[in-house]
Formats: C-alpha cells, structure tokens, sequence
C-alpha cells in the first residue's frame, strides 16, 4: 500500500500545464493588444465621451423626456426592473459574503477565502449547497401557508425598492436613433415615503404565517414574539420617517433627494436623533442585530423558521439580507442624501449616481455588521420596553423638534432662526440627557435595599413618563394656540355687526327675488 | 459611553492582523512536547532501541499496538539484547496519542514526534507497520540487521549517561 512512508519513486518531469496555459493565454493578450493599440486607444475614447459629454453628440432639444412617452416609460419599467432584480440578487449574494468576511476581521480572523479568488465565488457554492439539500416539509403542517410564507417575506423587501431613485436622469440613446431622458427609479410617487412604511409592513405577515404553519408550538410562539417586535417597532419608523417629510415638505422620495444636495444639507444633521432612532427602528424591522432574538441559533429551536430546510431557508435568509439591503438604501435616501454625494457632484456626472449610492448602502451595511460583531442579543422584555418607552418617546420628541423649528422659521420667515431655533433644541437635549443618565446610573450609587427599586414597587419613574408628559404638553399647544385664534376671530368678528336685539336677520342681506335676479341680469 | 468603547474595541480588530494560519500554505510551528506520529529510534550504531517487550502494548488505553517479539542471535542482530520486535503494529485509527506508550518504554525506543498529516483512505493503510515507524539508521551507519561480535550486547538496555 503506497502512503507517506513507503519509498517515493523518483518524480517524472513533465511539462508544467498549470503554468503554461496561462502564460500562453497572456501572450496571446498581450500579442492581440499591441497589434491593436490604435483601435483600443480610439475605443477607450468613445467610452469616455459617451459616459461624460453626451452634450457633444446630441442636441439638446432632440432629447426625448421619458415621462410623458407611454411607449418609453414601458420598455423602462421593463428593462430597470429586470436588471434591478438582478443587481439585488447578485447584491444579495455578496452581502452573505461581506458579512462573512467582515465578521471575521472584527472578530481578528479571516473570512472564507479558498473557494474562489479571496473568496469571491463562495456565495455560488453556498447556494448549490443548498440546492442539493433535502427538502422536509413537517407531515402536518398546512402546505399552502407553510410553502408560500418565506415568499410573503422576501416580495415586500424585493418590492420596497422600486421607489428608491438611483440617480438623477439620465440621458440614453436608444435603438430607434432616438435618445431619451429617462428616470433612475422604477416609480416615483407623491407618496414614496408611505408606500415604503406600507409595504415594510406586509413583511410581518410572512413570519407569523410562517410560524403558524409549520405545526409546531415552538415556531408558533416564535413567530408571535417577532410579529410583536416588527409591528412595535413600526411606530417609531413611522415617526421618524415623517421628519425628512417635514424637512422636504413632500413624500416623494426623489423630492426629498433633491432636498439634500450638499453634505450640510444632509438631513442626518438638522436631526441626528431622529436618524439615531430610524436606524435603531429599521433594524428592529428587518430581525437584524442585536435584535435578531427570532432568528438566533441559540433560539432558533424556538423561532419561526424551525421547521425551514433548505430551499425554503434559503429564501428567508434572502429575505433578511434583502432586507438589510432595502433598509440601507431607504435609511440613505431620507437622510443622508441618497445617490447625491455631498459636493453637487452627481447632478453634473449622473453616471455617478448608483455608484454614490452602492457606496453609501455598502458603509451602512458594514455599519449594521459592525454593530452585530460588537453588540450582544437584547432579551425580547427589554426589547418590548425599549421598543415602546423609550423609542416612541423619544421618536415624539424628535419629530416635535423638527415640527417646532420648522414653525418658528415659517413664522419669521428666515433660514436662520430654523438653524439656531433646530441648534438650541438639539443643545438641550444633549444636556438634558446628559443630566439624566448621570442620574440613571454611570456613577454607582450604593443600593442597600432593593424596595426602592421601581421594578419591584412598580411605581414608574425614569426618563419615559415625564418624557411622554412634556411631549403631551407640547402636542396640546397648537391644539390651545388653534382654540383660542378661533375665539378671537369669532370675537373679531362680532364687533363688526352693529347692536341689535335681533342679529339673526340683519347680519344675512336678504335674498333678492326671482324676478329682480333675472332682470338683472 | 461604554457602548462607543465596544465599538473601538472591535473596530481595532479589523486594523491588526488576523491570527487565522493560512493552512496549507502556512504551517503552525508546535511545541517540543506536541505528540505526533510515533518513531522507534535506533542508537547511534544502527541497532534498533525497540527490544520488543510489549510494554507500551500493555500500556496503550486503546489497544492500538500489536507487538510480536522474536530471538536475537549475534549473527542477525535488530536490537542490543535477546529480543527485537519483528512485527509491529500501531492501528492509528485506534490511536489517542496521548504518549502512554513513550512514557512506559524502558529504553525509550517508541517516541511521539512532529508528525500530524496522517491522513489515509482505507482503514488498511490505517494500520502502520515496523517498517513505517523505524527511523533510518544515522549517516555512515550500517542499519539492522547488523553481524556484531560476539557477547559485546549483552544487555537489553545499555550503560548509558541519565538523558533527562
């Protein structure tokens, strides 16, 4: 039996094939390339011409706006759907793999880096993995629900992205001769910023239908916990979603885009609380660190994809990296600025428009990584607690920070008390927390007796009820500013009737009669 | 906040160097003591150490070595003593590698070196055999069997200086 120890027979030289055929294939590259340096110079050319100064080929006036031509805004629906499909596909396959990678140099250790050049085509034999594996489907689960709820998961987060632009217009050349002005999102509603809330919101159907149709208690009270969190947590992502309206005073995401043109004028820093909160809430959403209770491997025997095998696993996994992707590029376009980088860049180069925006859903995704590597799992009571006493309050006031600097700046009519108006709230509350979480328990105060404490007397105190107080009073001031302009107004108007008995026939002119009114006329 | 220091924490991580051993192209170098593949070892004259008294066999908790002992004469001498081991068998499957039978060896013959790419296909090739294990004799030196003089080895281990 030949093995490592027995005699090795002398090895035969032979030619070394690994080496050569690449060697020969780069010859005949290099070979091809020098003989056709004009060509590719010229071609190289056309490329950059073509990217960069449309302006120089077309005039301006042949230029066709998509809007408004039925045929075109067909074929464009048609074609950006397709390739956005694609793009989130393949997107979706290499976050699995920036994660991976990512998680492991935080975690001072290297990703997956054999299967292909560093690791590039790992996605690919993960998902033939899960091709081959055994699809078990529980004997009494209910087979339509149990079959279609992954889907009912991942169509929503495919979905939410329609209205997110990717750029400004761009300017396309098209096979009847024609070039067209055609718009970079597959839809731009009024309402943008709605649909996404709403569509978001069906995601939570796919999980508790999931976790009801696998017949298996365990799963059914899974997918009850993850339902709770997603829907709780919806508040403040509606909330925060409004500030950016405010701000912009339209839904439409591309209106809000156009809005945030230079870095300063990023929404992310006339409220900085408010996107804190509209992270923390889209994180909730989508089941994502460290609020992945229902999807841990530590609770996943209890959670809502138990009885998930393969390709129905994989759909769920699709969903939630979707998910993390659909998040990203809502989170970059209400608040920092979406496919416009900071300097006014893009409007003059719209080529660079998805590039700006790939980057920045690619920062926020390493972000959320970041903050997965970092960060341990949040106990489902504390994230029920957080969820409702501490986000929505602070959510309320966050939007009634904006909602208060955006009236004062209407009421004077000047950008400038907006700013100082938005900087003496934001100076207050940085204070205010300052002074209340030094009270709450940085410092360590000796605790000799435990009766004091609130979760054992019940009585509530902290930072949640005099928040919801202060807010509510603050909310009752228009309504009290409204009374009371209309008793004025009424009391304004009675003074102009003059003093009668009777007021109810002199304060009417009286109706002229049919007659008169038509020789009147 | 503390949370910010966690953040530091592990953003530092990304900026130092990974502790991951890119195996095979980079080995682990392991400890003097790291219990490897087994060797019996020969004196510095070419006679083998291993004087097949089954020692270590009786030693093995896993019952891994197979020890067949046969006469030396001075014509045809494998070992300094009356007998050598002429078959054995240590079934690396069976194998903790705890290093039981290097601690009961009288003349420390069987020792566990540095060896760790031991893999095989079939449980048969499992199984290594005296041949495998014998280290070659020293340079120069002719191996075993060796004619000696007659009555010079007449002990089976040596008058030897304390090796610890």
């Amino acid at each position: 039996m030949a093995n490592l120890y027995s005699a090795q027979p002398e090895p035969q030289r032979s030619i070394p094939w690994k080496l050569v055929i690449p060697l020969l294939v780069l010859l005949l590259l290099v070979v091809l390339i020098v003989l056709n340096l004009g060509a590719i110079g010229t071609a190289i050319s056309n490329v950059f011409t073509f990217l960069f100064d449309y302006e120089s080929r077309v005039d301006p006036s042949q230029i066709i706006e998509c809007r408004g031509n039925s045929a075109c805004t067909t074929i464009q629906a048609i074609l950006f759907s397709a390739i956005l499909f694609f793009v989130l596909l393949t997107g979706f396959a290499y976050t699995t793999l920036l994660e991976r990678v990512f998680l492991a140099r935080l975690q001072h250790r290297v990703g997956p880096n054999r299967v292909g050049p560093f690791g590039l085509l790992q996605p690919l034999a993960d998902g033939i993995k899960l091709i081959f594996k055994e699809d078990i489907a529980p004997a009494q689960s209910f087979r339509a629900v149990y079959l279609i709820a992954p889907l009912l998961k991942a169509v929503p987060v495919l979905v939410v992205v329609a209205v997110v632009p990717w750029g400004p217009d761009w300017v396309v050349p098209w096979f009847d001769g024609n070039w067209y002005r055609v718009p970079l999102s597959l839809a731009d509603p009024n309402v943008g910023v709605l649909w996404v809330l709403a569509i978001t919101s069906l995601g939570t159907y796919g999980v508790a239908l999931a976790g009801w149709a696998s017949n298996n208690k365990y799963a059914i009270l899974g997918g009850m916990r993850a339902t709770a969190q997603m829907i709780s947590y919806e508040l403040s992502l509606g909330l925060t979603m409004a500030v950016p309206i405010l701000l912009a005073s339209s839904m439409s995401l591309g209106d809000i885009i156009n809005r945030q043109v230079y870095i300063w004028e990023w929404y992310i820093f006339q409220n900085p609380v408010a996107a804190a909160i509209l992270f923390i809430a889209l994180l909730a959403e989508v089941n994502r660190a460290p609020f992945d209770l229902p999807e841990a491997e530590q609770e996943l025997t209890a959670g809502y994809m138990t009885e998930y095998s393969a390709m129905k696993f994989a759909v769920f996994m699709m969903a939630e990296y979707l998910g993390m992707i659909a998040i990203s590029m809502i989170f970059a376009s209400l608040y920092l600025g979406g496919f416009q980088d900071g300097f006014g860049l893009v409007n003059g180069l719209p080529i660079l428009g998805p590039l700006v925006l790939i980057g920045k859903v690619v920062l926020m995704l390493m972000i959320m990584i970041w903050i997965r590597a970092t960060l341990p799992r949040i106990r489902y009571d504390r994230l029920m607690n957080f969820g409702w006493k501490v986000l929505v309050p602070l959510a309320l006031v966050a939007l009634s920070w904006s909602a208060i600097a955006v009236l004062v700046a209407d009421f004077s009519a000047s950008p400038m008390v907006y700013g100082i108006v938005a900087g003496l709230i934001f100076v207050a509350l940085v204070v205010g927390g300052y002074l209340v979480l030094r009270r709450s328990g940085e410092i360590a105060v000796e605790e000799d007796e435990q009766t004091d404490d609130p979760i054992i007397t019940g009585e509530r105190r902290g930072l949640g009820p005099v928040a919801i107080q202060v807010v509510g009073g603050l909310i009752a001031v228009p309504f009290v500013l409204y009374d009371w302009t209309l008793k004025q107004l009424d009391r304004l108007a009675a003074l102009n009737q003059p003093e009668t008995a009777d007021t109810e026939t002199t304060a009417v002119e009286p109706a002229r009669p049919r007659q008169a009114r038509d020789a009147g006329k | 906040m503390n949370v910010i220091r966690g953040f530091a924490t592990t953003f530092k991580h990304v900026l130092e160097e990974p502790v991951t051993v890119q195996y095979p192209e980079e080995v682990k170098q392991f400890n003097v003591r790291y219990k490897g593949r087994h060797h019996l070892r020969r004196y510095d004259n070419g006679l083998e150490k291993c004087i097949g008294c089954a020692l270590c066999a009786a030693a093995c908790p896993a019952d891994a070595i197979w020890v067949e002992a046969a006469e030396n004469t001075d014509d045809e001498r494998y070992s300094p003593g009356e007998r050598y081991a002429k078959t054995y068998e240590i079934n690396m499957l069976r194998c903790i590698f705890c290093g039981y039978c290097e601690d009961a060896c009288p003349t420390q013959a069987i020792q566990l070196a540095h060896e760790f790419q031991l893999s095989f296909t079939d449980r048969e090739d499992a199984i290594f055999t005296r041949e495998m294990l014998l280290d070659p004799p020293p340079d120069g030196v002719p191996g075993t069997p060796q004619k000696v003089e007659r009555g010079v080895f007449n002990r089976s281990i040596p008058d030897q200086e304390d090796p610890y």
